[in-house]
């Protein structure tokens, strides 16, 4: 360089006071027919999203027919009323509809999103595909086509496969998130229009569904939209959904799923979490920010910034109805791997043994506490907050509160967390890499390590 | 739906852009450099992105990992990105906080070579070739990311090679690379900053002038060679890589016109008519009525130089042969050809365009970007304000010159990837050449 370096700059900014924020205040209102509304009015630009949750997820399936919850709610967009698939698309789209329709564990959820004006059109869609969906043979054959297809690619692709596998080697065989939530093969492959049908019969009802407003449209509006087109939907409220089974294996494990020659190792390591109800929830929250929820975390600074073995490294906690697993996630270089697993192990040991530092509690309460008016900055985002607070039965005064819940975790209630809900000595290690690079330097750390090929690990599925 | 803009410039010759809202206590800070991979030749691939690792590295003032912290400590998000023709760093913050991301954008746009040292590159380099592997070597068609671009622009080319860079040319960069690389392209008079969000336009820029104005103008940067080209390739390109996939899967890619052009939007239209969501030909045709695939779409890289790419991405059903799966894009390709777009598909597309602009800048990160985008391309920031325009301005006409021009079978790239076992018993092993990308020993 020719030119020297400039004049030092200014010393770090202060902050200046903060403006104060709330969470878009909302209203709820309960239909005749049980059906529940909770709308935010949001008028900064002309949008609105809708999202109708309904108490069908994956949970809430037949032993016998894991998938058929995911099937049916993408079902909904393939024909209803008088409308095929196709005409259905055609009509959302040609109004700039943006609809999407899908289940996870706790619900299903029908999205939409439009322009103000456009949203009476395409609510009465919504409601056509809530209330009279068809589900043509043709289309139930061709998504359970498609869902197979995506289960065969998948058997390629190292994290989704790691995942598939963790799920696996952590929960017993009974429980039904030991598979994944749009089923495993042995299960779509013999989903049936009936199954579907039936599914849809059973939860699909205004006492299950809620639907939640945000955006450009008040209280009044969003009632004389659902008054008309859902007051005259009838049906009992289904039995709600039993507690979702989420027993564990027993004991600790290390699995390698061979891929021969990987350049990486696709590691997951963790163990059954805890259900979303969990009265220490900020205290599990800030725990894991600071293990490996943030990029300053422990595990992403350890991993990656003092050692390079990887992109990045994350934990997390599964917040479902029932127990979801406590996940570490990461991707390393595969001559790495043992030396990975090992620091993870430190990492995780350190948390339990001794209080975190109190600018490591701050840093994760601070930025918990800052971040949150920046989560909420689109219709969607708020919706999607609103749905929560209904799936978990969260008070209404959550969002309210949440800053001020975040701000009083401390370091003493973090590790009374990480001491209750981190168990190193049931850890389940699930490694998709290469047996020959690092099995044997794995056993050094872990003990025993069983290697199993792709094919070997699904037929035990 | 218009988004208001206010532009200065430094003396230094940092332009500024902008654009307050109220709505929620946070601010948006965007800044793009007009760098990116094309600015590399053969042999250094992949130093504009190990450039951006080392810019999270701190600064005189700013140690290893605080930036990150920092950041995330006052309560804000942050990320930075390389493409083909720039890099952008952004932040969004609680808006007491915006003279913090200030400072640190300004920082390490001043003063970031105290802080690199021999072993913040090494991590950095070890850290960018395990993203490689991340997002490439270990993911099945991940190296579509360098063999599409290989594929489709000369090699001379600066689009021709690889963002992320090769294994051999990432262990060659030196701490001397930073150091000039710094110094050529991480000026002042190269960058764009937007700020979006809630602020006091008068205060603002206050901080800017006193965070940014200490830093001196570049010299110059070296230009980019000429990148026009031909409207079409000439012929039709093809390459087969096997790969350790379960399924075919084929990128059929058109050389397209320029990313901001007239042509452009029509070509942005024709593309959303094949393959933006259910009611496109693409997901009609070959997933709901043929059901020879499993995923279809279609989209543009935006390049806003030379010539820019559409891209049809079709993935095959189990039971689909990689001869029919091609015969069905071909087809259906052929189809536009001959029956021609209609005005009723047009509005279709020009209609969900528009609400996805509506719902894009409800964010204030995203409006920021857009903001640097088009100051960056274009020098004019209120281009954002024109897209809905620009693309109700498209006509029925110039959509079908568009296909009759571009959609021809010279102008057609196909890069299949077929299941490695199918390859081996099916075909001879292809030649890669000098597609194949360059390996560490």
């Amino acid at each position: 360089m020719s030119t020297g370096q400039p004049p030092m700059p200014a010393e770090r900014p202060q902050p200046t006071a903060p403006r104060s924020y709330h969470f878009p205040r909302f209203e709820r209102a309960t239909l005749h027919n049980g059906l529940r509304l909770v709308v935010a009015p949001v008028s900064k630009l002309p949008l609105v999203t809708v999202l109708a949750i309904v108490d069908a997820g994956a949970v809430a399936e037949p032993a016998d027919k894991q998938g058929v919850a995911v099937l049916t709610a993408q079902l909904l967009l393939e024909g209803a009323g008088q409308l095929d698939g196709a005409a259905l698309a055609d009509r959302f789209e040609r109004i700039g509809a943006s609809v999407d329709s899908s289940a996870d564990w706790d619900v299903a959820a029908v999205s939409l999103t439009a322009l103000t004006a456009q949203l009476p059109e395409a609510l009465a869609l919504v409601r056509d595909l809530l209330r009279t969906p068809t589900f043509p043979e043709r289309e139930v054959s061709r998504l359970r086509e498609e869902r197979l297809a995506e289960l065969l690619q998948q058997r390629a692709e190292p994290g989704t496969l790691a995942d598939e596998q963790f799920s696996c080697a952590v929960y017993a065989p009974t429980a039904r998130y030991a598979a994944p939530v749009s089923g495993d093969v042995a299960s779509v492959r013999g989903l049936q229009r009936d199954d579907v049908l039936a599914f849809y019969q059973e939860r699909f009802h205004p006492g299950a569904t809620t639907i939640v407003f945000a955006g450009d449209v008040t209280m009044t509006q969003a009632r004389a939209l659902a008054d008309s087109l859902f007051g005259d939907w009838t049906g009992a409220r289904p039995p709600a959904s039993a507690a979702p089974v989420d027993t564990a294996q027993p004991g600790a494990l290390t699995r390698i799923i061979a891929k021969v020659d990987a350049p990486q190792s696709e590691l997951r390591l963790g163990h059954l979490g805890i259900p979303r109800s969990a009265p220490d929830y900020f205290d599990a929250v800030v725990m894991n920010a600071v293990l490996g929820g943030l990029f300053s975390s422990r595990i992403n600074l350890n991993l990656r910034e003092a050692h390079g073995y990887t992109y990045g490294a994350f934990s997390s906690f599964d917040w479902r109805r029932g127990r979801g697993p406590f996940t570490v996630s990461t991707a390393v270089k595969s001559d790495v791997t043992a030396e990975a697993v090992k620091e993870i192990l430190l990492e995780i040991d350190r948390m339990r043994r001794e209080e975190i530092d109190e600018t490591e509690l701050t840093l994760a309460t601070s930025y918990l506490d800052g971040v949150f008016p920046i989560r909420y900055e689109t219709t969607s985002a708020i919706a999607a907050a609103l749905a929560n607070l209904v799936i978990h039965e969260l008070p209404g005064d959550y969002y309210d509160r949440y800053r001020e819940r975040v701000r009083a975790v401390t370091t003493a209630g973090v590790l009374r967390a990480a001491q209750a809900h981190l168990h190193p000595d049931a850890l389940r290690i699930v490694i998709v890499g290469d047996p020959a690079t690092i099995a044997e330097p794995l056993r050094a750390v872990v003990g025993a390590v069983e290697v199993v090929t792709p094919d070997v690990a699904e037929a035990a599925r | 739906m218009r988004i208001p803009i206010d532009r200065f410039t430094l003396p230094n010759g940092l332009r500024v852009v902008l654009s307050e809202d109220h709505t929620a206590p946070l601010v948006a800070v965007n800044l793009w450099y007009h760098v990116g991979s094309a600015n590399e030749r053969h042999g250094r691939t992949g130093f504009a992105h190990l450039f951006e690792h080392m810019l999270f590295q701190g600064s005189a003032n700013v140690g290893a990992n605080e930036h990150f912290e920092l950041v995330q400590r006052a309560g804000g998000t942050l990320n930075g990105s390389t493409w083909l023709d720039r890099t952008n760093y952004f932040e969004t913050v609680p808006s007491n906080q915006l003279e913090l991301a200030l400072w640190l954008e300004a920082n390490r746009m001043g003063w970031l070579l105290p802080a690199m040292t021999q072993q913040k590159l090494d991590t950095q380099r070890d850290v960018v070739q395990n993203e490689r592997r991340w997002s490439m070597d270990n993911q099945p068609y991940g190296s579509w990311w360098e063999r599409l671009p290989a594929l489709c622009y000369p090699v001379e080319h600066p689009f021709n090679h690889s963002l992320i860079g090769s294994m051999a040319d990432l262990d060659a960069a030196s701490l001397d690379d930073i150091a000039t690389f710094f110094a050529t392209y991480y000026t002042p008079d190269n960058a764009v900053l937007s700020i979006a969000g809630d602020f006091d336009p008068a205060e603002a820029r206050a901080m800017v002038e006193r965070q940014f104005g200490a830093i001196p103008r570049g010299q110059g940067k070296p230009p980019l060679p000429d990148m026009s080209l031909p409207p079409t390739f000439g012929e039709p390109l093809r390459e087969v890589v096997p790969d350790d996939v379960m399924l075919p899967r084929l990128f059929l890619a058109f050389r397209s016109p320029a990313f901001g052009t007239d042509e452009y939007y029509a070509a942005s239209v024709a593309g959303a008519v094949l393959g933006l969501k259910k009611s496109s030909r693409l997901y009609r045709a070959l997933v709901r009525e043929q059901q020879v695939a499993a995923d279809a779409q279609a989209f543009t890289y935006d390049l806003s130089k030379g010539a820019d790419l559409l891209v049809v991405d079709v993935t095959a059903r189990p039971e689909t042969t990689v001869e029919a799966l091609e015969a069905a894009v071909h087809g259906e390709i052929d189809r536009m050809l001959r029956e021609t777009v209609t005005q009723q598909e047009i509005d279709r597309v020009v209609t969900l365009i528009e609400t996805e602009l509506v719902a894009a800048l409800q964010s204030a990160s995203e409006r920021a970007d857009r903001l640097s985008m088009f100051t960056t391309y274009f020098g004019d920031p209120g281009l954002v304000n024109e897209q809905a325009d620009r693309y109700r301005a498209v006509t029925v006409e110039r959509v079908n010159a568009f296909v009759r021009e571009r959609l021809v079978h010279e102008n057609r790239a196909s890069l299949l990837y077929v299941p490695r076992d199918e390859a081996e018993a099916s075909e001879p092993a292809p030649v890669q050449g000098d597609l194949a990308m360059a390996e560490a020993p």
